[in-house]
């Protein structure tokens, strides 16, 4: 019966042996496809409410008074809704940031290209450590900086330099650096 | 399905015929767990563990709808909640107890029944997809078990989140994008708190479904029996009840108290004081561990520090990930026609330095990382990859096993073949065994 709806319909005809494609075989295609691409869009904003809403995505900056922070010292700031360290470096420690060669860095990277220009003392950094997120120690006084004298972090001993460069452990990748600028100078905005 | 002999349901009462031609499931469960499932006559108290992780899984979704009761799913009133629960909550302390520790008690029958399909191969020729579900469920235990240690958000909880979603973060170009879409945001947080809340409550269903399924898969072919020969007729087995609710009962019975005796004396020996403290975004625990059932993963995870072409951080990922999935290849990477260990001298004593190698990452993962211990690490993942690929394929090939029962009824006998036929031997019961 399928034969003779096919030599109906002969433009519907295809391939040599005669196995037609029938209108039939045509409207399930459409059906079917129809009803997946309509499938997937109702999914999809089942599937996109996961991302990070607006109100979190609006915590985008914020600024920090760093006029109280003397050589030597750190602070902890909150931005999105992660920690940032901002460390205001001593000389001996920019000192042995830049005797370091890059051969001896996992990830190459100068204390000058971490910081902005004529502020190498202000090390401004997430409070992420790389490997698996937990936060560094190193910030307050007489916690555990680690043998590179910068963070060092307690979960599975990653240890990072006075630039926030990752040395040995197990994370691959230095402290992120923020976007930020100095809106004055003893104010900078984060984000 | 099941075996010729099986008893047929035969319902009785005018009611059970009437319901039976309408909505057989009374059939249906006569057939699963009554008088109509033939079991081996040979099982021992290891194949009792099935039955105790059922068990488990119901303690664990009647305790847990309850707790849903009171808890509250914010950051700021999480916590409290969980408190209020403890103190002021008739009962509440005996729910969350029965409930955290009841977590414990399924990963430690779970793991029992794991370690015994490892030892009697039954992952074996036809019982693959009874393994390979079995793995499912592990899995989605898994996924509910970190889920719900996140949920009372204290400080434990909080780095739990961070460091286990940190786990995507590893695989190139997707991996940061992948974990704050996971997260809801850039760290852990009210968004985090409230998705991991509906699916802990959505995956323990989601556990039953696919036991349904492990366990009609396994009454395909029927279980298994410690000497791994096939049922070959009557005389092999006998009706699942009563013989086998019996023991069963008695045993879960034991095994509840045992339970009881920890989640009453003993309920935080098996979590962490730090928890106690409230989730702190801004200050990590000095020493984070996982609960105890990650701990060998967490030491695989830890284990490679060296970058090699990848990342040392992806490494560990993949080989963690790599750890539970390679296990779905088992029926094809131990090709030994013999399932039972019992009957295999050298991949017996092979099991029991796995199994000691599992001891040694369990412990090397709830160590604190220094270079004996990443070192332990090392060798102990090694070895675990060593074990499944290389070792178990070499022991199929090589082995010469020692020589099988002709029957189950034959090893239940000792093999004596005066005895294996007595007089009277087709009388249903294990009168078999003592009969004369």
């Amino acid at each position: 019966m399928a034969t003779q709806a096919q030599s109906a319909e002969g433009s519907q005809h295809t391939g040599a042996n005669g196995d037609g494609v029938r209108r039939r075989d045509f409207l399930n295609v459409a059906a079917v496809s129809f009803a997946g691409v309509g499938t997937v869009a109702a999914l999809a904003p089942l599937v996109v409410q996961m991302a990070p809403p607006a109100d979190v995505l609006a915590l985008s900056t914020t600024e920090v008074d760093i006029s109280k922070i003397q050589p030597g010292q750190a602070i902890k700031a909150v931005w999105r809704k992660q920690p940032v360290f901002i460390r205001n470096l001593t000389p001996a420690e920019i000192k042995s940031a830049n005797a370091v060669a890059m051969g001896d860095l996992r990830d190459p990277q100068s204390l000058a290209q971490r910081t902005k220009p004529g502020k190498a003392n202000w090390l401004i950094t997430l409070g992420v450590c790389t490997h698996l997120g937990c936060v560094p120690l190193g910030v307050g006084e007489g916690e555990n900086r680690g043998p590179f004298g910068g963070y060092f972090c307690p979960c599975h001993g990653s240890a990072y330099d006075t630039a926030g460069r990752i040395r040995s452990g197990p994370a691959p990748l230095n402290l992120t650096v923020p976007e930020y600028s100095f809106l004055s100078p003893t104010t900078v905005q984060i984000g | 399905m099941s075996f010729s002999w099986a008893k047929k349901y035969e319902p009785k009462h005018p009611f059970m015929k009437w319901m039976d031609e309408r909505l057989p499931l009374p059939r249906l469960v006569y057939g699963a767990i009554g008088g109509g499932y033939p079991v081996p006559r040979n099982l021992n108290y290891f194949w009792n563990f099935g039955v105790l992780a059922g068990i488990f899984l119901m303690i664990q979704i009647l305790t847990g709808i309850v707790l849903a009761m009171w808890y509250f799913s914010s950051v700021d009133g999480a916590f409290n909640s969980v408190e209020h629960i403890m103190r002021d909550v008739n009962a509440g302390w005996l729910i969350r107890y029965a409930h955290a520790n009841g977590a414990s008690f399924f990963f430690i029958v779970t793991y029992i029944h794991i370690f015994r399909g490892l030892y009697y191969g039954s992952y074996k020729a036809p019982r693959e997809l009874v393994w390979m579900l079995g793995l499912v469920i592990y899995l989605l235990m898994m996924a509910t078990a970190f889920m719900g240690y996140v949920l009372p958000w204290g400080q434990m909880s909080y780095w739990a989140a961070q460091v286990i979603t940190g786990f995507f973060s590893a695989f190139p170009l997707i991996g940061e994008p992948l974990r704050v879409f996971l997260l809801g945001g850039y760290a852990p947080d009210q968004a985090t708190l409230t998705r991991f809340f509906s699916l802990h409550y959505l995956l323990p269903f989601v556990i039953a479904g696919v036991v349904i399924l492990h366990i009609w898969a396994l009454h395909i072919p029927g279980s298994s029996n410690p000497t791994g020969v096939d049922v070959k007729d009557e005389k092999d087995t006998l009706p699942f009840h009563p013989f086998y609710t019996a023991k069963d009962g008695w045993f879960a019975a034991g095994f509840l108290a045992l339970y009881a005796v920890v989640t009453f004396y003993a309920p935080n020996m098996l979590g962490h004081p730090d928890n106690y403290i409230p989730a702190n975004p801004l200050s990590t625990p000095a020493h984070i561990v996982p609960e105890w059932y990650f701990l060998p993963f967490y030491a695989i995870l830890k284990s490679f520090t060296v970058d090699f072409i990848l990342p040392a951080k992806l490494w560990g990922v993949l080989a963690m990930f790599a750890s539970i999935l390679l296990l779905f290849f088992l029926p094809w990477l131990d090709k030994s026609p013999v399932r039972s260990g019992a009957y295999r001298p050298i991949f017996k004593r092979f099991f029991w330095i796995l199994m000691v190698d599992v001891v040694i990452l369990t412990w090397a993962g709830g160590a604190v990382p220094g270079p004996m211990v990443v070192a332990v690490s090392q060798v102990a993942t090694l070895y675990y990859f060593l074990h499944f690929l290389v070792i178990l394929p070499l022991i199929a090939r090589y082995e010469t096993p020692l020589p099988l029962p002709s029957s189950i009824s034959e090893s239940v006998l000792h093999g004596e073949a005066a005895e294996s036929a007595p007089a009277g031997s087709r009388r249903r019961g294990g009168s078999v065994a003592t009969a004369e």
